[in-house]
């Protein structure tokens, strides 16, 4: 059994994963609305793994992500305000509007994306990775990824190449079990994820990612490997998607029953438990931390509400570099 | 090498060129390496980076699997984490292996994150026909890639442009492709020994002449020069322009040569359909319809999957035969 944080990180860490619940809980209902378009992938039921993990990395460390990312940025610590405004497609947006959901980056905080091709941030990470070895930065990469990457040539091209060129990578696979629409016993020979990561001569193994200690735990001595030993290594984080793959999807690939299984599971009311079984947090604690998170919420609504649409005459701006930020 | 002392310039090849141009940049900036398949303990495929991994070491001149996707994107990482990365593709074919990484990472990201990201990565890679490699080694995809936005892409067909080329685009904040034709690299001829940076937005008037305008880049240059030559003794007088620079296009030097000579024809090493030579005929007709005393030809290569036999692989590829009976045409047709 791992041993419980203290209270207050222990309510940090339900903060966060709450924060992220909520904010793709307004998210939703914005999509409903037609305030945000185009795919919104939701990260509801895994939120422990992004909440675990990120606590074991530092200011200077990367992310990349996938086009599942609102809770990995949320975590880093872009704004509620600047993805929200993303989602509306306006210029206060973290990526100036011109990402949407799937394309948040964020210079400041080391957030790469936002990247919507299966596989195709693992390149990038290695690259990422390659500079910090080649400046002599101890840094570490963290790359997240879904099963479905697995299948993808450019997973075992980079994975090869990280451990070959012994680059600092953390590479987190968040198995969710299904590849969009098709589980993972229907596309992968060999099912054993971490095994298949072993094999490319890097410390790998399989982390219970509905329990956002163990991911932090499993987290912090990954990435101190990553970073003192310069080398990869790979994080097998087992979850569940309680939601659609995004909103066109109708969910004909599983059943109820099994969704329901797995909801019995859901990281926070978990980690809600633990912490009130052991004294560390009360309903009044609780109510506090919610109420925060609506409040931060509510004014990343009307921030992204208030902004403003990027004019047709800019349309073809940021193609090619022009030298200032945003 | 050979240096000729009095005049201070030297014989070069092509390959030679392009060497002296990377170990320049290795030399003069300590973010930049390279890094590719066999460009290390090799050589290079095509010997361009020989003796490099002697002088410069392993962390410099890297030696990578055969993972195109891989390390071109870790190119590009490498690039934003702020190095200054040159990627060998050993062929313009392979580059198809990591399409992904080019066009929806290279090309992209400073774009989706509205700005934030400068990719300041140089792609060299191989292209072209005529060596017999058949239909999986000798394509010409220029056109393909001058399609994205974000990309930048140049063809040196000259000695100053093969020696030149690169240091600017290393100092390019955005990604750059240089298409180093395979039948130019045993190409020799003087290069002055302080030869450095040129320009690499302007297409350049090779050879200047009246009468029509002959369009072409990389290994069609030596095709639209020799079909010039040629055309002398029919009494007509062609210019020459080598395109450069692929994406983006320079419309300038292309519709003022028109303009004068009112006759153009393009020399394409890319099959015709949806080729870079379509692009240019199309803008000419845009900018300089009233112009053109003739409609706008274009000699590019045959429809076909590049053939082993050298006379089927050589009938497909333009010729400056070809280029000159296209002239000829254009000329007699009553104009």
């Amino acid at each position: 059994m791992i041993k419980l944080p203290e209270r207050g990180h222990g309510l940090e860490l339900l903060r966060q994963m709450l924060l992220v619940r909520r904010f793709e809980e307004k998210c939703v209902e914005l999509y409903s609305a037609m305030k945000i378009r185009g795919f919104l992938h939701l990260y509801i039921g895994e939120e422990a793994v992004a909440v675990g993990v990120m606590q074991a990395l530092r200011p200077d460390d990367a992310i990349v992500a996938t086009y599942r990312e609102h809770g990995h940025a949320l975590v880093r610590g872009v704004s509620a305000r600047s993805i929200m405004a993303e989602m509306f497609g306006k210029l206060e947006g973290c990526s100036h509007g011109r990402g949407g959901s799937m394309h948040l980056f964020d210079a400041d905080t080391r957030f790469y994306g936002g990247n919507a091709i299966v596989g195709g941030g693992l390149p990038l990470a290695v690259g990422f990775a390659l500079a910090d070895k080649l400046a002599g930065r101890e840094r570490v990469t963290a790359c997240f990824f879904g099963d479905g990457a697995v299948a993808e040539g450019e997973f075992h091209e980079s994975m090869n190449l990280a451990a070959l060129w012994q680059l600092p990578v953390l590479f987190c696979c968040e198995n969710n079990r299904y590849a969009m629409g098709t589980a993972l016993e229907r596309y992968e020979s060999e099912t054993d994820l971490a095994l298949k990561a072993a094999s490319y001569e890097m410390t790998a193994w399989s982390v219970d990612g509905m329990d956002v200690l163990a991911v932090e735990e499993a987290a912090h001595k990954a990435a101190a490997e990553v970073r003192a030993g310069c080398r990869p290594c790979f994080l097998e984080l087992l979850t569940y998607r309680f939601r659609a793959h995004s909103m066109y999807d109708p969910d004909l690939y599983r059943t109820k029953e099994e969704i329901e299984r797995y909801k019995q599971h859901d990281p926070i009311p978990a980690l809600i438990e633990r912490l009130r079984d052991a004294g560390l947090v009360t309903d009044e604690d609780l109510e506090a931390v919610e109420q925060v998170i609506a409040d931060e919420i509510d004014d990343a609504v009307e921030f992204a509400e208030a902004g403003t649409l990027e004019p047709i005459e800019d349309l073809e701006r940021h193609v090619y570099w022009e030298g200032a930020a945003l | 090498m050979s240096v000729s002392q009095a005049s201070s310039t030297s014989t070069i090849t092509y390959r030679e060129a392009l060497r002296a141009a990377i170990r320049d940049a290795l030399l003069s900036d300590e973010r930049v390496f390279l890094m590719g398949e066999d460009v290390g303990a090799y050589g290079g495929s095509f010997g361009v980076s020989k003796g490099l991994l002697a002088e410069f070491g392993p962390e410099r001149i890297r030696d990578t699997p055969l993972s195109e996707s891989a390390f071109v994107g870790a190119g590009i990482g490498a690039a934003i984490g702020g190095l200054r990365p040159i990627v060998e593709v050993m062929t313009v074919n392979f580059c198809l292996l990591a399409l992904d990484q080019i066009m929806n990472n290279a090309a992209t990201i400073s774009h989706m994150s509205g700005g934030q990201f400068a990719v300041p990565l140089v792609i060299r890679m191989t292209t072209g026909a005529g060596r017999q490699v058949a239909a999986q080694h000798s394509h010409s995809l220029e056109g393909w890639l001058a399609h994205i936005p974000g990309l930048k892409l140049l063809a040196p067909a000259t000695l100053p442009d093969a020696r030149g080329m690169l240091g600017p685009a290393l100092q390019d904040r955005n990604p750059v492709l240089i298409f180093e034709h395979g039948g130019l690299y045993n190409m020799e001829g003087e290069l002055p020994a302080d030869a450095g940076a040129v320009d690499i937005e302007r297409a350049a008037i090779r050879r200047p002449g009246a009468d029509v305008t002959l369009i072409a880049y990389g290994g069609t240059l030596g095709t639209a020069l020799a079909a010039a030559d040629e055309l002398i003794d029919a009494g007509i007088d062609a210019e020459v322009i080598d395109l450069r620079v692929l994406r983006p296009l320079d419309d300038l030097v292309v519709v003022e040569s028109v303009s004068r000579t009112h006759r153009a024809v393009i020399v394409d090493e890319g099959w015709r359909s949806g080729s870079l030579a379509a692009e240019v005929s199309a803008r000419i007709t845009e900018q300089a319809f009233y112009e053109l005393d003739a409609p706008v030809a274009r000699v590019c290569t045959a429809e076909v999957p590049i053939p082993y036999p050298q006379h089927l692989e050589q009938a497909a590829l333009p010729q400056p035969g070809t280029v000159v009976a296209e002239v000829r045409r254009m000329v007699g047709s009553g104009v």
